[in-house]
């Protein structure tokens, strides 16, 4: 059934979020705030070397302090080979990881772990470990990877999944549409742009963090700081070799992800020391374990090459991407693919377009799934060199856009050949508000006036800058999420379901939608989230999918209890039982007659054919529906200095119909700021033996309060035919757009293209200097 | 050794250790809106009100705060009654994750008891030394200003 969205009474509704009182008063709901009597404090040893064979173990010294319950390392581990990426089984990730393992590849990685009576005791068990490492040549760099003779960093024989480990390749994705070279001859114009990208991290402010132990059935429980609950049981069964149903994840209450935690780091070590010791286990990262030994955003070159018609039509789009996986292969493929996938079918007009790339590994910080996802490297080269062709063509960039975009009751070949690491599935778009996009944030910035005047100020320079992007909603025909809801006789509603609030109010939006199709207001609805024993499976938190994918599970099971509502309610109205509607919590019937909700499930449950009012439904999207964004920024350039400010930004974004307003403004608050400084200020400074040189939210600088620009986030309605009450996705898609924004707008206050994020203070002065240089 | 500490209103006696630090002895005796972020006065997540000024907890030696009074996050409503601050935060949608909330909450509370009327200027200083991840802090400022203006309208009816 679809609903018009204009009726909509629950959802559509800037609506409180249902954990929000607790966590405005501080109540104890994060992992860290469960505290158990006999809990082990657990440490991790990291290595000190990039790559090394550990050629002597002695723990002996640590075993012997007093207050040390067990060590760990790969002597005493399973050395099950698996992935650490929380992907759908099979994972398209390689299997190359152990808990602990004889060899270690980046500085961080994993030597030992301590599990004593209290962190200081653990600490001091930590140092007291002595290893003796047998150096072996490493891999510092992207370039160094795949040279020939270069040291290989997965030369075991039992991992599984890696592209060609000889030559450190773990992915390699190749697709073509049409004839890309033919295109480029057939263009009237070749623009070609090469950017690169940084180490970065997610940073949420909650490291990640887990307590284990073991239940009244001697079943392990990890509540942990996860984004996907189920397969952190999945691939935890996995590595430590126990069955599935002795592992039970609770995901609490969690400090933020952006895709960290969509990452099995942690939940082994501390489920193998409960197992072993019997006693309750805690390991939390500090934050500079968390920047050196947990997961960063793949850093990338790629290179993009655009052919067009003199009339701005592009007809040839060529995409070659490296990404450098770090140590281990996690989200590698994914990451790589969606790099291409996420990025080409925008610009669907051009008959020749060719992904190429590879990810590689190398001995350094680990990528993994960070919010964007791949798309936010791809957009930078993309949209840079389509501000390249719009000013080559003497053409308005908004109006090259227009020409260029997607549109509803269009596909491109690229959403069939490309899709999670593997072959995509074909879709037509349904829904898409891009021009108004266009329009809206274009009027808001006041484009028309503004750009291109470079006004200066002192040594401060004006200038203004668009791009636009797509994401996905899901992974088509591989995501699943399932949803139960069951009835009380208060006329309230259990809602149970796998899906996995990260702080983003998927709890509070999975329960609009509930209680839009039962008629009933918020508070009826009893949110149970993100418990493997007590809630239907669900991928978890990733791909910009919980919206759309378990909205339309949870709007399935909502509409299936609708129908057995309606069944019991029948006899209850007697003859006046026709035309049917749940609204304002009662069934309502054409004539005006009504019974409560209460009274329908106080007969079926104890007066006539009594049985529990409940259903589960689940969702497997048959596509992934895009929403679009429309950025615009005014920034000031300090030519003196190279300074950036980002002084007014506008993102005028179609995620179909905002199930909450407010909520979906906060995604994209979130993910611009995050963007911003992911664009000029955020990156991970590596030592030249491979360390992180600044581990520290003092030394490595997340955005604060005082670097907001003027930020109006505009939500430019669609309704989408195949989402839950017109709904696509809005978690990822914002991040995307920093990067190529300012790059645009700094080019267009003093006319250097920057290439290289972030875009330091030095960056900038370099390129104007040289641009000055050439006169 | 032995320190006194009043805590939201309650004084209370704490054994600590010389080296530990008063975040951790303010979540061990259970204040777990108290949040650790980084250990090094970065984050703010562990802020809380020290004689009346917004702290990192996680800078303070526990035994310096012998005497103190503290107010943390749990302090501020009244049974069930929201503090005018957490009601802004929640009605402008300013809480995510509620990790770094806690802190910003006492950071406001603090920049509200000497001035009750902030500029904007004025809530981003008082608020950077809060870090959050989620948000992109527009609500935050939505939510101060809208604290501040429920704080006059309750001194005025009082």
């Amino acid at each position: 059934m679809t609903h018009d969205h204009k009726t909509f009474d629950v959802v559509g509704k800037s609506l409180r979020k249902v954990d929000g009182v607790a966590l405005v008063t501080g109540k104890p709901e994060f992992v860290a705030d469960l505290q158990l009597p006999n809990t082990l404090h657990v440490k991790i040893l990291g290595s000190k070397l990039a790559h090394a064979k550990i050629a002597k173990l002695d723990v002996s010294d640590a075993e012997a302090m007093p207050g040390v319950a067990c060590v760990l390392t790969y002597k005493n581990t399973p050395p099950t080979r698996h992935t650490t990426a929380g992907q759908g089984y099979p994972e398209p990730s390689p299997y190359d990881t152990r808990m602990f393992e004889q060899k270690v590849r980046f500085i961080g990685d994993r030597v030992a772990a301590v599990a004593a009576e209290t962190e200081a005791i653990a600490e001091a068990a930590i140092k007291a470990i002595h290893v003796e490492y047998e150096e072996l040549p490493a891999v510092l760099s992207m370039d160094e990877a795949r040279v020939e003779g270069a040291p290989v960093i997965h030369d075991e024989a039992d991992s599984t999944g890696i592209y060609d480990a000889a030559h450190n390749i773990v992915a390699d994705v190749d697709i073509d549409v049409g004839d890309v070279e033919k295109g480029f001859t057939e263009s009237d114009l070749i623009v070609e742009q090469t950017c690169e990208t940084q180490y970065a991290q997610h940073t949420p402010i909650e490291t990640h963090v887990v307590l284990s132990y073991l239940d009244n059935a001697d079943r392990l429980v990890l509540r942990t700081s996860t984004q996907v609950p189920f397969h952190v049981r999945r691939i935890v069964a996995q590595t430590l070799g126990i069955p599935m149903r002795d592992i039970r994840v609770i995901k609490p209450r969690i400090g933020g992800g952006f895709g960290t935690k969509q990452e099995v780091l942690l939940e082994d070590v501390a489920g193998w020391v409960t197992l072993q010791t019997g006693r309750p286990a805690f390991l939390s990262l500090t934050r500079q374990e968390e920047f050196a030994a947990s997961r960063t955003r793949h850093p990338m070159r790629i290179r993009v090459k655009l052919g067009a018609k003199t009339d701005g039509r592009l007809h040839a789009i060529e995409m070659e991407a490296t990404s450098n996986t770090g140590a281990y292969g996690s989200h590698g493929l994914t990451v790589l693919a969606n790099t291409g996938s996420k990025t080409l079918p925008l610009y669907n007009k051009a008959p020749n377009a060719h992904f190429y790339g590879q990810a590689v590994y190398t001995n350094l910080a680990v990528g993994g799934a960070y919010r964007g996802y791949g798309a936010t490297q791809g957009y930078f080269p993309l949209e840079t060199a389509m501000d390249e062709l719009a000013e080559r063509l003497k053409m308005d960039p908004i109006e090259l856009r227009r020409l260029n975009h997607i549109r509803v009751g269009e596909t491109s070949p690229i959403f069939e050949k490309l899709g999670e690491g593997r072959e995509g599935v074909s879709q037509t778009v349904k829904s898409c508000e891009m021009d108004r996009c266009l329009e809206l944030g274009a009027e808001r910035i006041a484009w028309a006036k503004k750009r291109g005047r470079r006004e200066r100020d002192g040594s401060w320079v004006h200038g203004l800058g668009m791009a636009i992007m797509m994401q996905g909603s899901g992974i088509p025909e591989i995501d699943m999420a399932a949803a139960t809801i069951k009835m009380n006789e208060d006329g309230s509603f259990n809602l149970l379901m796998g899906a996995t609030d990260l702080g983003t109010g998927s709890d509070t939006i999975l329960a609009q939608i509930a209680a839009e199709v039962l008629g009933v207001p918020l508070e009826k609805m009893l949110v149970t989230s993100s418990d493997t024993d007590f809630t239907p499976f669900d991928v978890g938190a990733y791909a910009s999918s919980t919206t759309y994918v378990s909205g339309m599970a949870v709007q399935r099971a909502a509409e299936k209890v609708r129908e057995q509502i309606l069944d019991v309610a029948a006899p209850l109205l007697g003859d006046a039982a026709e035309g049917l509607e749940l609204k304002h919590e009662a069934v309502r019937a054409a004539n005006g007659s009504s019974v409560s909700l209460a009274r329908v499930c106080q007969r079926a449950m104890y007066e006539s054919d009594q049985f529990q009012i409940a259903a589960t439904a689940s969702c497997v999207p048959t596509e992934s529906p895009p929403p679009f964004l429309a950025n615009f920024a005014e920034v000031a350039v300090d030519t003196e200095t190279g300074l950036v400010r980002v002084l007014h930004y506008v993102a005028a974004v179609d995620c179909g119909v905002a199930i909450n307003p407010q909520l979906a403004e906060g995604q994209m608050e979130g993910a611009i700021v995050n963007g911003i400084g992911y664009a000029l200020t955020e990156e991970m400074v590596l030592s030249s033996n491979g360390r992180v040189r600044n581990p520290t939210l003092f030394d490595y600088k997340i955005p604060g309060i005082l670097d907001l620009p003027k930020l109006e986030i505009l939500l430019v309605e669609s309704y989408e035919p195949t989402g839950p009450m017109g709904a696509k996705s809005v978690g990822e898609i914002g991040i995307n757009g920093p990067i190529p924004t300012i790059a645009n707008a700094i080019y267009d206050a003093v006319g250097v293209r920057l290439t290289e994020t972030p875009f330091t203070p030095e960056r900038v002065l370099t390129a104007l200097r040289s641009k000055e240089r050439a006169g | 050794m032995r320190i006194n500490l009043n805590i939201n209103g309650t004084q209370q006696a704490f054994e600590i250790t010389p080296e530990e630090k008063l975040l951790d002895v303010l979540r061990r005796e259970g204040y777990m809106g108290v949040k650790k972020g980084c250990g090094s006065g970065d984050c703010g997540a562990c802020a809380v009100l020290f004689n009346g000024h917004a702290v990192n907890s996680c800078l303070v030696f526990a035994a310096k705060a012998d005497g103190a009074e503290i107010l943390t996050v749990e302090g501020l409503a009244k049974g069930r009654a929201l503090h005018p601050i957490q009601e802004a935060f929640l009605s402008v949608g300013a809480v995510q994750c509620g990790y770094c909330t806690p802190g910003m909450v006492i950071s406001t509370y603090d920049l509200l008891s000497r001035t009750p009327d902030p500029s904007e200027q004025e809530i981003r200083e008082a608020l950077s030394g809060n870090l959050c991840r989620c948000t992109g802090y527009v609500k935050q400022i939505e939510a101060v200003k809208k604290a501040a203006a429920l704080l006059r309208e309750d001194s005025h009816d009082a």
